[in-house]
């Protein structure tokens, strides 16, 4: 049992106490989608940023392309912490529409930085307000009432600069890098952001106590989201064929691969080494990928949850015919069309299990941009090694989200394209090989290529034998789906294997995976420096589970495993696997309303589950900001 | 003894593929046949071909023929998008496509649209009997308006025309014809294998057990009594230069990518098969008339296909080596720079 008599307490550090708070803290600007916000909340996580401070950004927007609320949440930790944190500390409140329950649901001793006309200071008395009028400043520096929409945001930046104390150098330097070679606009948000500065300078004596002070923990970093880390990886995979169906949030993947493409794939004489084809709809694109991967070449496509479901099918011909795919599933909220703009890991059991009759698929579980890139791929060569559809499920929140990184490296090892018979091979089996004939004992079998002059077969999503001829015997359908249980076997060793931190003194062991990472690593440390609880860790990087997984739960008296959907679908897949005195060990922590998971709801609910704090009803649970944008139809 | 050989020096039984499991009689089984024929008339390296179908009596013959070639018989409707893959992966193989008039019309409807509209370089067979075969008779979408079924039931609603649907999509070659037609058959295959984009041809194959009765209008006899030639369809390859006497005014003649030429010669009035309107007015006026008109309906012989359009390098896509389709370490290092 974990020590009891521990005081359940509220979060150790006094804000708005009179001490300084440095940097450690959450900005969060509420804006009005298609406003031009996202160049000023850019240009701030970027100059945090480059002030050596570790910072994560947030931007939680509605499925419409203009005049809905948005929010963007920057959170700056000494610590490294990037994580989501439930507490804002600092908020711009731009949007009229929203403004009050922005301010009303704030912590005391949070700062308010608004729009004047919007009188929020006579809201609260327990909050720090500085009213700005945004109108007023913005005429002056940008002449053309038409562009005024697009600047005004800026002025936001400077006046942030000035009462952070974040450097109008880097500030400037994170504008010209935002803007490029855009000089017009350069120079009417650089006068804005000056004006706001001056604003703030003149009018807004400082009142809370959140500084920026330079560190140096992001030397040498990068920030990037997750879709475009994966884009990059598939291009340095040697991926040749892509097919893609438009959906959010998982569009910008192919988005970039295009750009990377176009600018690194094209040979002198100006024709391309890859061929990208936007497909007709989500089942078209995994025929075409399985079309092009029969045929050799290395393909993926990507998609979120209702391309998953479409997918199906051609996902368990896949499996069946034994063809590489490289899928990637960058999830959001389901279920049908969900929140198309809300992040959630609720496509893990449907996606390992997709398709109809006996099938199961490995996953790859990245948790970070750096292993966006890394495990795409390591997903082309665990499609080609197993010769099967494979998914790499990224989510809203890596994917579309600003991750700081170290810079990725060059990938030093040869590609893996599995078991492609040729000649020598051929020679030694003889009359041994056929098509789907397991001769080493690891349930893969050697294919053969259109066109490369060695023995054809037929491809076929009906019954075959060994040889790949269509048979409905009983004995040739047995040995076929009990040679792809083996191959699947075989896949534990094959995808990422797990990271795993052994602590001696826990009894607590937690698993997760995916983006739930950064804010478990940060639980961990809530519960032993909060609460003297004693933690292991396993992330899981990749399914079927490797055979330390058990381990892990019999070296601890409870198992936490952590994920963001309703039903602890990882759980589930272990539970198909799972003894039963380790079952009784198994607890879920769930964490499920379209906002990525934080660090204090894992302790929270881990507290709860060990008897020691009370637990929240749940309607208080699932309260989220932005839960009452209107439906909308854009960005599906 | 050695038999007759083709100019790559391979015998007609080479061609052949596994014995059909389809009913006796089937059109479907002569369709192969031609497509044999057609093969070795034209010398085809077979290990160069690939064999796509969906899901149905139709795709399920594929199988025999062409045993020297890598075959996919994909899911039902979805044919196209395996064969659009394929061929991006390796665009210097042959794509023969065989799909059913309910693998085509109905479920795969949306695919079969976006395939005309790529002009991707496939031969794309419907193998048209007017019902699924292999669930016992059901109507298709390319039922005609009246046709019985064996039980008596009355189709009620329009057929779709395939040719028309794929002469408006862009398709670059759109042809009809009939399983029990040797010659135009055999002469329309021949030159669909030299055309670079997408082959539409449609099969009238009746189907000898479900839809072979009185009251139907896709039974042999019906066909045979009403398919209307638009014109006598002979095909000169490239490689057998040969001079076609023509009396001036009787026929036309259209020359492919790769030098082969197509004669058409006149039957009746006169038919221009590169006039897209005219095609579609010819295809409306005989279905009107409950006629089937048969023979090349449309090409356009200089037409992009998929592959040119997106400017694909010459070598297959799926055997560059990793030097050509991993960037180097300074790429990677200007994308990381880029993001400091």
């Amino acid at each position: 049992m974990a020590p009891t008599g521990l005081a359940t307490q509220d979060e150790p550090v006094a804000r708005g106490s009179g001490q300084r708070v440095v940097n450690d803290f959450t900005i969060q600007v509420a804006t009005v989608n298609g406003s031009g916000s996202q160049t000023a909340n850019l240009v701030l996580i970027r100059s945090i940023f480059q002030m050596g401070i570790p910072v994560s950004g947030k931007n939680m927007f509605p499925s419409n392309i203009a005049g809905l609320p948005t929010w963007y949440t920057i959170r700056a930790n000494k610590s490294g912490y990037i994580g989501r944190k439930k507490e804002i500390d600092f908020l711009v409140a731009m949007n009229a529409e929203t403004a009050k329950e922005d301010v009303l649901t704030l912590q005391p001793g949070a700062a308010v930085v608004y729009d004047e006309p919007l009188k929020l200071n006579a809201l609260r008395t327990d909050l720090k307000f500085y009213p700005v009028p945004f109108d007023k400043l913005v005429a002056p520096v940008c002449p053309d009432a038409k562009l005024r929409r697009l600047v005004r945001n800026m002025i936001y930046d400077g006046v942030l600069a000035k009462l952070l104390q974040i450097d109008m150098g880097e500030m400037e330097k994170a504008l010209m890098k935002q803007l490029g070679k855009k000089a017009k606009a350069a120079q009417m948000n650089m006068g804005a952001l000056k004006a706001g500065w001056d604003y703030a300078e003149a009018n807004l004596p400082k009142q809370d106590n959140f500084y920026v002070e330079p560190m140096n923990k992001t030397q040498g970093m990068i920030l990037i989201e997750g879709n475009a880390a994966a884009a990059i990886g598939c291009m340095m995979a040697g991926c040749t064929v892509v097919a893609w169906y438009p959906i959010t949030p998982s569009s910008s993947l192919c988005e970039t691969l295009i750009t990377y493409m176009k600018k690194y794939r094209v040979d002198k004489d100006g024709k391309a080494t890859f061929a990208i084809v936007q497909a007709e709809d989500e089942i078209a694109a995994l025929g075409m990928v399985i079309g092009a991967a029969w045929a050799g070449a290395r393909a993926m496509t990507s998609t979120a949850g209702p391309g998953i479901s479409l997918m199906s099918e051609f996902t368990g011909l896949g499996y069946y015919a034994e063809i590489p795919a490289v899928i990637f599933d960058v999830q959001r909220v389901g279920p049908s069309t969900g929140l198309p703009t809300r992040t959630a890991q609720g496509d893990i059991l449907p996606t390992a299990l997709l398709s109809h009759g006996d099938t199961k698929h490995p996953l790859l579980l990245p948790c970070s941009v750096g292993e966006c890139y890394s495990m795409a791929m390591e997903a082309f060569d665990v499609a080609e090694q197993l010769q099967t559809p494979v998914f790499v499920m990224s989510d809203l929140d890596l994917g579309m989200n600003t991750w700081m990184s170290d810079p990725f490296p060059y990938p030093t090892t040869p590609i893996n394209r599995g078991k492609v018979l040729d000649e020598a091979k051929l020679r030694q089996l003889g009359a041994q090989w056929g098509r789907y004939a397991d001769v080493d004992g690891d349930g893969i079998p050697y294919r053969t290529v259109p066109g490369d002059g060695m023995p054809p077969y037929f491809a076929r999503g009906s019954g075959h034998n060994a040889k790949g001829q269509y048979s409905e015997r009983a004995d040739d359908y047995g040995n076929n789906v009990d040679r792809l249980a083996k191959k699947f076997d075989t896949a534990r060793g094959l995808v990422p294997q797990p990271e795993i931190q052994w602590n001696a003194k826990a009894k607590i062991g937690v698993i997760a995976y995916g983006t739930s990472h950064f804010s478990v690593e940060e639980s961990r440390d809530q519960l032993r420096d909060e609460h003297r609880i004693e933690t292991s860790y396993y992330r899981l990087r990749g399914y079927p589970f490797a055979e330390s997984l058990w381990e892990f739960f019999d070296k601890h008296d409870r198992v936490y495993v952590v994920e963001q959907n309703r039903d602890g679908q990882m759980a589930a897949l272990m539970r198909l696997e799972i003894t039963p005195e380790r079952l009784a060990k198994l607890r879920n922590v769930l964490h499920y309303n379209g906002l990525p998971i934080d660090a204090r709801s894992i302790t929270d609910d881990v507290l709860v589950q060990e008897g020691l704090k009370p637990a929240v009803p749940a309607e208080l649970r699932h309260s989220m900001v932005g839960g009452s944008t209107p439906a909308a139809g854009a960005g599906e | 003894m050695a038999g007759k050989t083709n100019r790559i020096g391979l015998e007609l039984v080479e061609y052949k593929g596994s014995k059909t499991t389809l009913c006796a009689g089937c059109g479907h089984n002569a369709i192969s046949e031609r497509i044999i024929d057609a093969c070795y008339e034209m010398g085809v390296d077979a290990t160069q071909v690939i064999k796509l179908s969906g899901i149905g009596c139709s795709s399920k013959s594929p199988a025999y023929f062409l045993a020297k070639s890598h075959g996919f018989n994909a899911v039902h409707g979805r044919m196209p998008s395996v064969a659009t893959g394929a061929m991006l992966a390796n665009k210097k193989l042959i794509a023969i496509g065989i799909s059913g008039d309910g693998d085509t019309g109905a479920i795969g409807m949306g695919q079969f649209v976006h395939l005309m509209r790529r002009n991707l370089p496939i031969i794309y067979i419907i193998e048209d009997n007017g019902c699924y075969g292999l669930t016992k008779g059901q109507f298709s979408p390319t039922a005609d308006l009246g046709s019985k079924l064996k039980t008596g039931v009355v189709n009620d609603l329009p057929p779709i025309d395939m040719c028309a649907l794929a002469i408006e999509l862009g398709a670059s070659f759109v042809a009809r014809s009939f399983s029990g037609d040797k010659k135009q058959l055999t002469a329309l295959l021949k030159a669909a294998l030299s055309h670079r984009g997408t082959v539409m041809l449609d099969v009238l194959s009746p189907c000898v057990t479900f839809n072979d009765h009185e009251g139907s209008t896709k039974s042999y006899s019906y066909v045979k009594d009403h398919d209307e030639p638009l014109h006598d369809v002979s095909f000169v390859p490239y490689f057998e230069d040969i001079a076609v006497e023509q009396e001036p005014g009787t026929a036309r003649e259209v020359t492919l990518h790769d030098g082969s030429r197509i004669v058409l010669k006149t039957v009746g009035q006169g038919y221009d098969p590169t006039d897209k309107l005219g095609a579609m007015r010819q295809l409306l006026e005989t279905s009107r008339r409950g006629e089937y008109a048969t023979g090349l309906l449309y090409v356009e012989p200089d037409k992009d296909d998929f592959c040119t359009l997106l400017d694909i390098v010459d070598e297959p896509l799926a055997s560059l080596p990793l030097e050509r389709t991993r960037p180097g370490k300074q790429a990677l290092d200007e994308i990381m720079e880029s993001l400091r």
